[in-house]
C-alpha cells in the first residue's frame, strides 16, 4: 500500500531552475507563480461628471457578456440569443474572450475547480466590469450548501453587482437582472472593479483558502 | 494631383470622420437586416455607437509590447489608406484628398496591409488562437486577392490607366459606360472577391466574433480593440467605395449636393448589400473550403477577364 | 444469461449472483481483471459502462462495480468485487483495467481521487481530475464529514432554514389536519 505523496504526485511543481531557449537561466517557483498576487490598480471614475455619466450610459447600453458557462445556470443564458428572447435588442452581446467582455454571468454553483477559472477570467477582464450572480447557488450555495466542493457565497471571492434568485431562474429573470444592472451602472454605483482592487488582500485570502494551488492541467494552456 | 496644401490633411480627417459615422449607421442597418432575416427584432439602430464609445471609454488596458500597439495602428492605416487615396466623390475637393496617378496599386496594397499588421500584433500577444487565426486570415486574403488583382489588371488594360480618377472619368456619361457593362467578366471576378473581403457569412470563419477562436484579436482589449472596431466600421465602407469607383461608375459631382449624396449612399449601400444578401443566405465555409472556392471559380473568371481584355483592347 | 453465468462458473469462483435488478456477479479480487478480460473477449461484453465504488465502512471494505454492456446481446452485466478498505492516509489498491478499455483510465482517476483507491500502472492516475490539490480525506469516504467541512471552509450565509420534508409536505397539502393536531 502506497502512502499518498503529494510531493510525488505533482513533482513538476517544485521550485527549480529553468533554461530558456535563449540560454538565460531563471528560477521558477510554480507554487508561487500561479498565484495572481499582483495588486490591481484602482481606476477612479472620470472627474468630469457629465463625461462619466455619458460613458456609464454607453456602458449600460452595450453589454458584452463573457461566454463562460460556469454551472448549470448557464443553460438559461443561451436562449437569450435565440429569436424568442433576443437579448441583442437590449444591447447584449457575447464575447468569447474575457479580455473583451464587460459582464461576467456566474451561471449557478461554482465548484472550487471552476472558482479558479472564474478568478482567472475575472482578473483578465478589462475596464469597469460587472458580475451577475445567476441562481441561488451563488447567493448561499443553494442545494449544494453542504457540499465539499461548492462555494457558498460568491461575494467572498469576487464582487457581485446583481443577484438572481431561483433554481433555475427563467431567462426572463436574467433579462430583468440585466435591466437592474443597467440601472446600477447608469447611477454610477457599479464600481466592482475598484471594490476588488481596494479589498484585494481580503479577496485573495478567501480565494487562497479554498484554491490551494493555481496550477492548471496541461489541456488548459 | 495638383500641389500639396494643408487643407488636404483637414479634408482627409473630415473624410474619415464622415466615413466612421456612415459606417456605424450602416452597421446598425445591416445588423437590423440580419436580425429580421432570423425573425428577431435585432439591435437598435445606434447600438454600434454605444459599443464603440463604451470600448473607447474602458478604464484599464494591458499591453504586450511594441508590435502589439502597432497591430491595430496598421489595421487602421489599411482602412484609412484606402479612404484617403480613393476619391469618394469625383472632383469634389473635400472627398478627393490624396488621389494620384498610380493609386490603384497603392490601394490594393492597403487592402492587405491590415491583415499583415494583425499578424505582427497578434503574434506578439502570444495566444495560439490568434496565431492560427492570422494564418487562416492571411491564407484566405491571399486567395481572394488573386482574383481581385486579375480583375483590376483587366480594367487597367481596358482603360489604359492605373489612376482611379481616370477610371471613373472613363465611365461617365451613362449607365452603359460602367465597367459592369463594358467588362462584365472582370466585374464578376471582383464581386466574388468582394464577398471574401467583407468578412461576411460564407467567408467569416476567420473572424467569427462569438466562436472559441475569436480570430486575430483574441488578446486585444480596451482601446486596442476600440481601434480595431473603428477600423471595422470604415474598412467595409472604404472597400465598397473602391468597388463603386472601379466597377459601378463612381459618384460624380452633380449640380445639387443632395443628389450627389443620395447617389453616393444608394450606390455604396446596394454594393454593400450584395455581401449581406449572400451572408444571410449561406452558412459558413471552413477556411480550406473557402480557399478552394476562391482559387477555383473567381480565379478562372479573372483569367478569362484578363485574356479577353488583352485581346479586345 | 444463465448460460453465460454457467460458462463463467466453470472457470471462476463466484461468491454471489443476484438477478433482482439486473444481473450482478461477485468475484474475488485477484480474479477480477481476468474475468473482465474473459467477458470482453469471449462473451462479447465489449463496452465498459462505468466503474464505481461503494464504501462499506462497517465491514471495512470497498465494493468495486464494473458495469459492462454487450451490444450483441443487448444486455448489461455487473461485476462486483470487494477490496480491503484502508485507513487514510493509506490507500487501497486494485489492479488496473485500462488495457481493456482506455476509458477505464478516467474512472480509475476519479476513484483514486474520491475514494483513495490506487490503481498502479494506470496512466495519469496521480493527476488531479475534479478536485485540484485536495489535501483532506477523499470526500466520498464515509468518514469524511461534508457538512462540517463546508461550514468551516465556505462561509455559510446566515438565515438558512430547513424543514423536515414529510412534515412540511403534510402541512402544505393538508393544512387543516395540522391545525387539528395542534
Amino acid at each position: 500500500m502506497a502512502k499518498m505523496n503529494y510531493k510525488k504526485r505533482w513533482a513538476d511543481l517544485e521550485k527549480r531552475i529553468v533554461v530558456s531557449p535563449e540560454g538565460e537561466e531563471f528560477e521558477v517557483d510554480p507554487m508561487q507563480d500561479y498565484f495572481c498576487d499582483a495588486k490591481p490598480r484602482v481606476h477612479p471614475p472620470n472627474k468630469i461628471a457629465p463625461l462619466e455619466k455619458f460613458a456609464n450610459w454607453c456602458r449600460a447600453e452595450s453589454i458584452y457578456i463573457l461566454g463562460f458557462g460556469t454551472g448549470c445556470g448557464a443553460i438559461e443564458m443561451r436562449p437569450l440569443s435565440s429569436a424568442m428572447y433576443d437579448a441583442y435588442r437590449f444591447g447584449v452581446n457575447w464575447r468569447a474572450t474575457p479580455r473583451q467582455a464587460t459582464v461576467f454571468v456566474i451561471g449557478g454553483y461554482a465548484s472550487v475547480k471552476t472558482m479558479k477559472r472564474i478568478v482567472r477570467s475575472y482578473e483578465q477582464m478589462q475596464g469597469p466590469k460587472f458580475v451577475l450572480g445567476l441562481c441561488s447557488c451563488t447567493i448561499n450555495g443553494g442545494m449544494y450548501w453542504d457540499s465539499y466542493n461548492t462555494v457558498n457565497r460568491l461575494d467572498h471571492y469576487i464582487p457581485v453587482d446583481v443577484y438572481i434568485t431561483g433554481c433555475m431562474p427563467r431567462p426572463e429573470a436574467l433579462l430583468d437582472a440585466i435591466d437592474q444592472l443597467k440601472k446600477r451602472i447608469k447611477s454610477g454605483r457599479a464600481e466592482g472593479q475598484n471594490k476588488y482592487a481596494e479589498n484585494f488582500e481580503w479577496y485573495k485570502a478567501n480565494q487562497k483558502k479554498i484554491i490551494k494551488n493555481w496550477d492548471m492541467p496541461d489541456y488548459s494552456w | 494631383m495638383d500641389g500639396f496644401s494643408y487643407n488636404k490633411i483637414l479634408f482627409a480627417a473630415l473624410t474619415i470622420f464622415f466615413t466612421i459615422n456612415y459606417g456605424l449607421i450602416l452597421q446598425g442597418i445591416i445588423g437590423k437586416i440580419y436580425a429580421r432575416v432570423g425573425r428577431r427584432i435585432g439591435i437598435r439602430l445606434f447600438q454600434p455607437y454605444f459599443n464603440i464609445i463604451r470600448q473607447w471609454a474602458t478604464r484599464s488596458a494591458i499591453s504586450h509590447g511594441v508590435m502589439y500597439y502597432l497591430g491595430p495602428v496598421f489595421r487602421f492605416t489599411g482602412g484609412a489608406g484606402i479612404l484617403i487615396f480613393t476619391p469618394l466623390i469625383l472632383d469634389a475637393p473635400l472627398f478627393n484628398s490624396f488621389t494620384y496617378a498610380g493609386d490603384v496599386v497603392l490601394v490594393s496594397y492597403f487592402i492587405f496591409l491590415g491583415t499583415l499588421g494583425m499578424a505582427l500584433g497578434g503574434g506578439e500577444a502570444g495566444h495560439p488562437y490568434s496565431a492560427i487565426a492570422v494564418t487562416r486570415g492571411l491564407a484566405q486574403t491571399a486567395a481572394f486577392e488573386i482574383s481581385l488583382m486579375l480583375a483590376i489588371y483587366s480594367i487597367a488594360v481596358q482603360y489604359n490607366t492605373i489612376s482611379i480618377t481616370e477610371i471613373i472619368r472613363a465611365q461617365q456619361g451613362g449607365v452603359l459606360n460602367w465597367t459592369l457593362f463594358t467588362n462584365p467578366i472582370a466585374t464578376a471576378a471582383a464581386m466574388l472577391a468582394f464577398l471574401g473581403s467583407m468578412m461576411r457569412s460564407p467567408f467569416d470563419v476567420v473572424l467569427a466574433p462569438q466562436e472559441i477562436p475569436v480570430g486575430p484579436p483574441t488578446e486585444y482589449q480596451s482601446q486596442f480593440l476600440a481601434m480595431l472596431m473603428t477600423n471595422r466600421t470604415i474598412f467595409p465602407v472604404a472597400k465598397t467605395v473602391l468597388y463603386v469607383n472601379l466597377f459601378f461608375g463612381g459618384v460624380a459631382l452633380y449640380d445639387s449636393y443632395l443628389l450627389t449624396f443620395v447617389v453616393f449612399f444608394l450606390k455604396t449601400f446596394f454594393v454593400y448589400l450584395w455581401s449581406v444578401f449572400v451572408g444571410v443566405s449561406f452558412p459558413r465555409f471552413r477556411v480550406d473550403q473557402s480557399i478552394r472556392f476562391f482559387i477555383k471559380w473567381p480565379l478562372l473568371i479573372g483569367v478569362i477577364a484578363v485574356v479577353a481584355a488583352n485581346i479586345r483592347y | 444469461m444463465e448460460q453465460i453465468i454457467e460458462n463463467i462458473k466453470k472457470q471462476f469462483t463466484l461468491s454471489d449472483v443476484t438477478t433482482a435488478h439486473g444481473t450482478y456477479i461477485t468475484c474475488e479480487k485477484k480474479d477480477t481483471v481476468s474475468l473482465l478480460t474473459y467477458l470482453k473477449d469471449v462473451e462479447g461484453f465489449k463496452h465498459l459502462v462505468l466503474i464505481t465504488a461503494v464504501d462499506w465502512i462497517e465491514d471495512n471494505k470497498f465494493q468495486l462495480t464494473y458495469l459492462l454492456n454487450s451490444p450483441k446481446l443487448k444486455t448489461e452485466l455487473g461485476v462486483r468485487t470487494f477490496i480491503e478498505r484502508s485507513v487514510w492516509p493509506e490507500e487501497s489498491e486494485m489492479q488496473s483495467a485500462h488495457h481493456l478499455w482506455p476509458a477505464a483510465k478516467t474512472y480509475q482517476r476519479e476513484l483514486h481521487e474520491m475514494f483513495g483507491i490506487d490503481f498502479p500502472g494506470s496512466p495519469e492516475i496521480n493527476d488531479p481530475l475534479i478536485l485540484e490539490w485536495w489535501d483532506d480525506i477523499p470526500p466520498y469516504r464515509r468518514d469524511f464529514d461534508t457538512k462540517k467541512y463546508s461550514e468551516e471552509t465556505y462561509y455559510p450565509r446566515e438565515g438558512r432554514s430547513t424543514n423536515d420534508p414529510s412534515d412540511y409536505m403534510k402541512d402544505q397539502l393538508y393544512p387543516r389536519e395540522g391545525e387539528k393536531n395542534a
